[in-house]
């Protein structure tokens, strides 16, 4: 697979001002990477952060999120609520150790099938370059390095009840 | 409320070929025979034309053959065909919203260049979708009724026009004109082109008749401010300036003019586009409407020196005597009106042709405007029809130079559509008045439109001499006796190949169409979109012309991009017709996308109600629950993502499809 890898970019835009850029887009011949998957919201304000990290966690190596420009919001202030979202949301993934080019939030107005694909395609160049994300891979390995241990702390646990002194509650039981 | 008897999800999918336009880049029958694998999926078909009836009838005839409870269609954007398949959906016995649609034209075939990339892409899309639909649940739509009265905003010919037609269907309509009179550009216009027949003569009869209906309230010299709700229920604030005249009781009659304290006119005059002069107490145009003068207060003695002075006599007031339409103290009204509908005719701006300086506007004096021009050569105008130049001389040659400020990536890059004709039209009207030479200056000599090559050639057999080529530029520098004292056209002469000079006493800049300055701030008040030029953007190029991309609001006329007389009447009337079809339905659909609170999981935290900007959310005191109210639920969606407990869904974006669609973007082979 690691030959042939492509990003795999999650986009979630929403349908008065980005989707329908993108639709324009399409109209206009306008050509852009194929590694991008669009999801069809209302508003950018629909996009709940959890959304983006289950993206994120079944294997999108990025996110881009598409709204209206702040004031052109068809629902008056959703795409604001959805940016406050993404700014707590972006430190969180810091924290993940996920780079910052990997979640993006863009302003594209109906009008700007030009910037989906210049965005599009700086998007899939920025996330080319970081390489997989591979967090379903990572999942399984954290699930087997959880199993080791889990067989670890249980062996322990068998030899410490045959020295008949019962530790209390196991370790893990808080954990 | 999932419908099925024994819950058994039979999903039939269907990709849609769309002649080439998806089967050139998409494997269309590769895509279908993957999808037919899928859980849920009964039958998987591709089609060459979906939208086609046949397409529509498989559908309807599968939907019971098969006793599928589910329909995909991968085909266009839903933004064009949604609404065709869910009535297709409907027709064959099941709720429409038990229909979902891919778009794999737009999306994908139109914009990628491999086709593996690409049917890969319509796979994992389609596959979404499969996930998704399984989800769907019965919805009904909403009817909201919708208000009769109609907005128009802007009295330009468009405006006119789209009031009078509504008007005369019986419907009552609200047209707002920010000048103090109606009728636009036109209104300055002398002739109009191909046919000549006089733009005052056409239009003033239409003007007095949009002031004379029953079923129009004209409000002149008066602004939009703030537009409030949506299609059906609009609530509009409307800023009446004030006149200082009360339009009630003038009469018209204009003796507060004649016997203004300043004898002559000396203050620059708007409408003449500066060429005239008025005085402080004015009307526009002797057959501006409403028939009401008013008071520059910028200049009117009264209001620059107060009433404590002996200069101003009040002489106007005086001479308007007991009609007592004068009033000093008139001040700025608010209105607000309820609408269903808004007609946006804000029209455009002509080019500034200060900002090609080579070209002089400014500098030399014997340079004009094109807008300029038609009120020298008008009948009406500041000379009375007599080209006198601004230094009181005949002008024996006149250049016209042609797309100044349009196919320019300097300044504007589109083509302004009506700089040829009417720089023909101003050719011949010049010739008639003034017997000079004319010279054209053309790059590309542009009529398309009935009877406009026909014009055209006229022009040739009059003898106006049309040189090839764009305008260097516009110089006194002579360089020959010849020269001295005139203005010197330097020009490449495309098709002799060689630079010229020509010497003439009066240039005329074909200046181009502009969105209004404006336009962008009109645009966020209605919620429109303009495109990149900065006209508003319609919702469809060719098949909603005059639609806007918000339900209720429709474009006619220059605002959406340079057009002519005719063109702008003929949507005008499509924008009118737009407007009733949804008047006399009496009702619009609503998406049910609307949100609904899980009432068991509501923590009753309140952190969702200031988030609703249509204060839909409220809180249930007795339940200790929060509440959405449907009927002003706009179906963003903000509020289900913040619910911290998750315990607000969304109809047609619910949690479990959402999730299910990024699986399945995910599911590559």
């Amino acid at each position: 697979m690691s030959k042939e890898w492509k990003p795999r970019i999650v986009a979630f835009f929403c349908n008065w001002c980005t989707y329908t850029a993108a639709d324009l887009a399409g109209v206009s011949r306008l050509k852009y990477a194929a590694n991008i998957r669009v999801i069809r919201l209302m508003c950018s304000g629909r996009v709940d952060p959890q959304f983006i990290l289950d993206a994120l966690a079944r294997g999108a190596d990025g996110v881009l999120i598409g709204g209206c420009h702040p004031g052109d919001c068809h629902y008056v202030e959703g795409n604001y609520k959805m940016l406050r979202r993404f700014q707590m949301l972006k430190r969180m993934l810091k924290d993940l150790g996920i780079e910052d080019q990997r979640v993006r939030l863009e302003w594209i107005s109906a009008a700007e099938g030009e910037k989906v694909k210049r965005v599009v395609n700086e998007m899939v160049g920025q996330v080319q370059k970081l390489g997989p994300l591979g967090i379903p891979e990572k999942f399984e390995e954290w699930d087997k390095e959880m199993e080791h241990f889990a067989a670890q702390v249980a062996e322990k646990d068998a030899a410490s009840a045959c020295a008949c002194e019962p530790q209390g509650k196991p370790a893990l039981a808080t954990a | 409320m999932k419908q099925q008897a024994n819950g058994e999800i039979r999903i039939g999918f269907y990709i849609c070929h769309c002649g080439h336009n998806i089967a050139a880049m998409v494997d269309c029958p590769d895509v279908a025979k993957y999808v037919e694998k899928l859980p849920g999926v009964t039958l998987s078909r591709d089609y060459k034309y979906m939208c086609s009836d046949p397409g529509q009838e498989l559908i309807q005839k599968d939907i019971r053959e098969f006793k599928l409870n589910r329909i995909v269609v991968a085909s266009c954007s839903p933004l064009l065909h949604e609404h065709t398949f869910r009535c297709a959906t409907e027709a064959g016995g099941l709720n429409p919203f038990f229909f979902h649609m891919v778009n794999i034209r737009e999306h994908d075939s139109w914009v990628h260049t491999d086709r593996k990339d690409a049917t890969e892409k319509a796979k994992a899309l389609a596959r979404a979708a499969i996930g998704r639909v399984a989800h769907h649940e019965a919805l009904e739509v909403k009817k909201v009724p919708i208000h009769p009265d109609v907005l128009v905003v802007g009295g330009g010919i468009a405006g006119i026009h789209a009031a009078m037609t509504l008007a005369n269907a019986g419907k009552k309509v609200f047209l707002v004109e920010r000048e103090p009179s109606i009728g636009g550009h036109m209104a300055k216009f002398d002739k109009t082109f191909p046919t000549l027949d006089c733009a005052a003569c056409i239009l003033t009869p239409k003007m007095s008749a949009v002031g004379a209906h029953g079923n129009i309230t004209l409000w002149s010299y008066s602004e939009v401010t703030k537009v409030d709700g949506y299609v059906g229920n609009f609530t509009v604030t409307v800023k009446r300036k004030p006149r200082y005249v009360n339009e009630e009781l003038c009469t018209g009659c204009q003796e507060c003019i004649a016997n203004c304290v300043y004898k002559e006119p000396k203050f620059l005059d708007e409408f003449n586009e500066g060429l005239g002069k008025r005085k402080p107490i004015y009307i526009s145009f002797p057959q501006a409407t409403p028939q009401v003068v008013l008071i520059d207060p910028e200049v009117c003695l009264n209001f620059k020196r107060g009433t404590l002075t002996d200069k101003c006599k009040k002489t106007c007031v005086e001479a308007c005597g007991e009609k007592k339409a004068i009033d000093f103290k008139q001040t700025e009204e608010i209105k607000e009106i309820k609408v269903g509908t808004i007609i946006v005719a804000t029209g455009f701006q002509a080019f500034d042709a200060k900002r090609i300086p080579q070209y002089g506007y400014g500098v030399f004096p014997n340079v004009y405007s094109a807008l300029e021009v038609e009120r020298l050569v008008n009948a009406s105008g500041p000379t009375g029809g007599e080209v006198i130049l601004r230094d009181g001389r005949h002008p024996k040659a006149i250049g016209i130079i042609h797309c100044v400020g349009s196919r320019d990536k300097k300044t504007n890059r589109w083509c302004s559509r009506v700089c040829c004709m009417y720089s023909l039209k101003l050719a011949h009207l010049l010739k008639e008045h003034t017997e000079a030479e004319i010279f054209n200056f053309y790059i590309d000599m542009r009529t398309p439109g009935k009877s406009y090559e026909e014009f055209y050639d006229k022009l040739l057999e009059e003898g106006v001499h049309f040189i090839r080529g764009r305008v260097g530029e516009v110089t006194d520098w002579a360089m020959t006796p010849e020269e001295e004292g005139k203005l010197v056209i330097r020009v490449e002469d495309t098709l002799a190949g060689f630079v010229r000079r020509i010497p003439v006493d009066m240039v005329v800049l074909a200046t181009g169409l502009e969105p209004q300055s404006d336009a962008q701030a009109v645009r966020r008040m209605f919620n429109m979109s303009c495109g990149s030029e900065g006209f508003f953007l319609e919702r469809h190029p060719k098949l909603a012309p005059v639609n806007t991309f918000t339900d209720g609001i429709y474009l006619a006329g220059a605002c959406q991009g340079p057009r002519d007389i005719p063109d702008t009447v003929a949507q005008a009337g499509a924008a009118a017709a737009e407007a009733m079809v949804l008047i006399d339905k009496g009702y619009i659909e609503q998406e049910p996308n609307t949100a609904y609170v899980l009432e068991e999981e509501c923590s009753g935290c309140k952190s969702c109600i200031p988030l609703c900007p249509y204060t839909a959310i409220t809180f249930d005191e007795a339940k200790e629950k929060a509440s959405i109210n449907e009927a002003l639920c706009k179906g963003c969606g903000t509020c289900v993502a913040s619910c911290p407990s998750g315990s607000i869904a969304q109809r047609l974006f619910e949690d479990d499809e959402v999730f299910s669609e990024i699986k399945g973007v995910l599911a590559y082979e």
